[in-house]
């Protein structure tokens, strides 16, 4: 290559690269853009694909295939609402059980704790997010769901006053128990994304703030939170991603049952445990129905990640003013998984 | 702190810092008790399980007599993990070269970004059912169910995490070395495997070893494109036994037996992907250190 380089014909600059040398540089752009469209290309194609799988349900049952209350297999009647409904409830759980934990956790860690034990708390937070979900699910059928079930009825009992919440019988599997186990899994990911968004609080407003006389909890609480809500808000909402398509530790410990429960621990269903639950035993109209509650599920999934997306972005751009930032902050969880 | 002893502060906003910190503390605590009940009870229920025949037997499907061990399984997830790395490492770095060193912030770019980030969202169940309208149903290859069709669906979920990682790490690539290299007369494809890789190399083997635990574990993606098996098959078109699979079996199943070598089976799984997560790790402590 050096050698043609020197060489002047055709009009080119002593400097410039002949075309032959110049070759390997145009294959990589245009194969590296190539590799970056295809991936658009197959999410574009998957979509078509899922929703032409799945049309014949949507053309037989409507909209009551998402809002009507009659998932019966013998009969061949497919209404889904149960499954939404279970799907959102447990994510529901999830949220309310696992945001707080996540976020009181990723305070303490950035704020609190020693210097030192920052570095091994993050790794002990994150490690759940190493642990498979085919695992969870095992622990809950054996582990929680026996050993909760007393505290449960007790609950049940005690509380029999608030609607939904309280009165009935609980049941070994059961909504709550999803909703329980979803908020462990989605834990590490909110604790994570929001220890990244507490690390860029400029350290001159805490520094102010304690400066001025406030405690440390006022400090947090006047300089840390509304700093970095939306970038919270978004690393909640990424979690409320994971937690509606989660698929094996739900199916273990839902019940199974399609129908909308009358409390808060009865058996019910989800989108994605209805697909892998009934996926094998399938045929006709139940697969394309099965394929349809995974476009319900899909189309859910994406609204709620692309809302996560901008919550995530924003907080970063106004902290930071750059793009670049915001990809770094919404990627680093996905990282760490 | 000082601050808290500062004479000015009332009794009630004292009281208020305490019960805030004490509340942080307890969160803390409660997001650790998971980790620590569920390793406790992996090493309860796991360890007792663990034999030579554990390991080197597979298992036979057999309901009430002898069990068989997991080695098919074990054997099983590792061929169908490798063959997702070899697809979906090269690719998932190419596509983050392409980010960082050709398309940076245009139009195109940011929108491969912003598709990459939606795929990081979609539920891993959802990569399954891809491959099992487009290739399984399909019968692609001849045959419906088989591992090598698991092996791209646990791409296709691994794929966002690496591209995400590793555009990550080759941003943090110093300018000024693409910048000396280009200035001394290399090509842009030379400074790209020359420079930025080799740079960026120990950052984008954590990324690849990260997402190779994530696939490692998932179990949805592989029930509707590998199926299951007992025996140990090395053939790739063949229904495969995995360890996420396995364990997803055992546990539905009502002999008590079988579901303490769940129990083994979750606990090898938990460690392989452990060590990936430890080895990823301190192979990124030790380049920041550097």
């Amino acid at each position: 290559m050096e050698a043609s380089a020197t060489t002047v014909t055709g009009g080119r600059s002593v400097l410039e690269r002949s075309p032959v040398a110049r070759l390997p540089d145009r294959v990589l752009k245009w194969g590296l853009s190539a590799l970056a469209a295809a991936i658009l290309i197959l999410i574009g194609y998957f979509f078509v694909r899922l929703l032409d799988e799945s049309h014949g349900v949507f053309t037989k049952y409507g909209l009551s295939f998402v809002f009507g209350n009659n998932w019966d297999v013998s009969a061949n009647i497919y209404h889904g609402a149960a499954l939404l409904f279970g799907t959102i409830v447990t994510s529901a759980i999830a949220l309310i059980i696992g945001v707080p934990v996540a976020v009181a956790s990723a305070l303490f860690i950035s704020e609190l704790c020693p210097r030192r034990a920052r570095g091994p708390l993050s790794i002990l937070v994150d490690l759940l997010a190493a642990v498979p979900s085919v695992v969870y699910g095992l622990w809950g059928v054996f582990v929680l769901c026996p050993h909760l079930l007393p505290a449960e009825k007790w609950f049940a009992r005690t509380f029999s006053f608030i609607p939904w919440i309280g009165g009935g019988i609980p049941q070994l599997y059961n909504y709550f128990i999803a909703g329980l186990i979803l908020a462990i899994m989605i834990l590490p990911i909110v604790s994570a994304i929001s220890r990244e968004v507490i690390a860029t609080v400029p350290p001159e407003n805490k520094e102010a703030a304690l400066a001025l006389g406030a405690t440390r909890w006022e400090m947090i609480r006047m300089t840390v939170l509304p700093y970095s809500r939306p970038g919270i808000t978004g690393g909640a909402m990424l979690g409320l991603g994971r937690a509606l398509g989660e698929t094996i530790a739900v199916v273990l410990v839902i019940g199974a049952a399609p129908v909308i429960g009358h409390h808060l621990f009865s058996q019910g269903y989800s989108l994605a445990a209805v697909i892998a639950n009934e996926f094998g035993e399938a045929t006709g109209i139940h697969t394309s129905a099965l394929f349809a509650a995974g476009t319900v599920l899909f189309v859910l999934t994406l609204i709620v990640n692309v809302i996560a997306r901008w919550f995530v972005s924003r907080g970063a751009h106004g902290t930071r003013g750059t793009g670049a930032t915001g990809m770094t902050i919404a990627s680093a969880p996905a990282a760490e998984k | 702190m000082s601050i808290t002893t500062l004479p000015q502060i009332s009794a009630k906003r004292r009281r208020t810092d305490k019960v805030m910190r004490g509340s942080l503390v307890a969160g803390t605590v409660i997001a650790l008790i998971p980790l620590i009940l569920i390793i406790f009870y992996l090493l309860q229920k796991g360890l007792s399980t663990w034999s030579r025949s554990f390991f080197t037997t597979d298992p036979t499907g057999s309901f009430f007599g002898n069990p068989g061990g997991i080695r098919s399984a074990i054997l099983g997830s590792l061929e169908i993990v490798a063959l997702a790395t070899i697809i979906s490492i090269p690719i998932g770095i190419g596509v983050a070269l392409y980010l960082t060193e050709y398309g940076k912030q245009s139009w195109f770019a940011n929108t491969v970004r912003y598709f990459v980030d939606v795929m990081t969202g979609v539920p891993s169940i959802m990569f399954g059912l891809f491959i099992y309208i487009v290739l399984v149903t399909a019968h692609v290859g001849g045959v419906g169910f088989a591992a090598w069709k698991g092996a791209i669906a646990l791409a296709l979920l691994m794929l966002p995490i690496v591209v995400r990682s590793a555009e990550v790490v080759l941003l943090v690539v110093p300018s000024s070395l693409r910048e000396a290299a280009l200035a001394l007369g290399a090509p842009r494809w030379r400074v790209v495997f020359r420079v930025v890789l080799p740079t960026a190399a120990s950052g984008l083997v954590t990324g690849s070893l990260l997402a190779v635990a994530r696939g490692m574990g998932e179990t949805a993606p592989l029930l509707f494109t590998v199926s299951t098996a007992f025996g140990l098959t090395f053939n790739l078109s063949h229904q495969m036994n995995t360890m996420p699979f396995l364990i997803y079996n055992y546990i539905q199943s009502p002999r008590a037996v079988i579901q303490g070598l769940a129990w083994g089976a979750a606990l090898t799984l938990v460690v392989i992907v452990l060590i990936l997560n430890i080895i990823a790790r301190a192979i990124a402590g030790r380049s920041r250190m550097t």
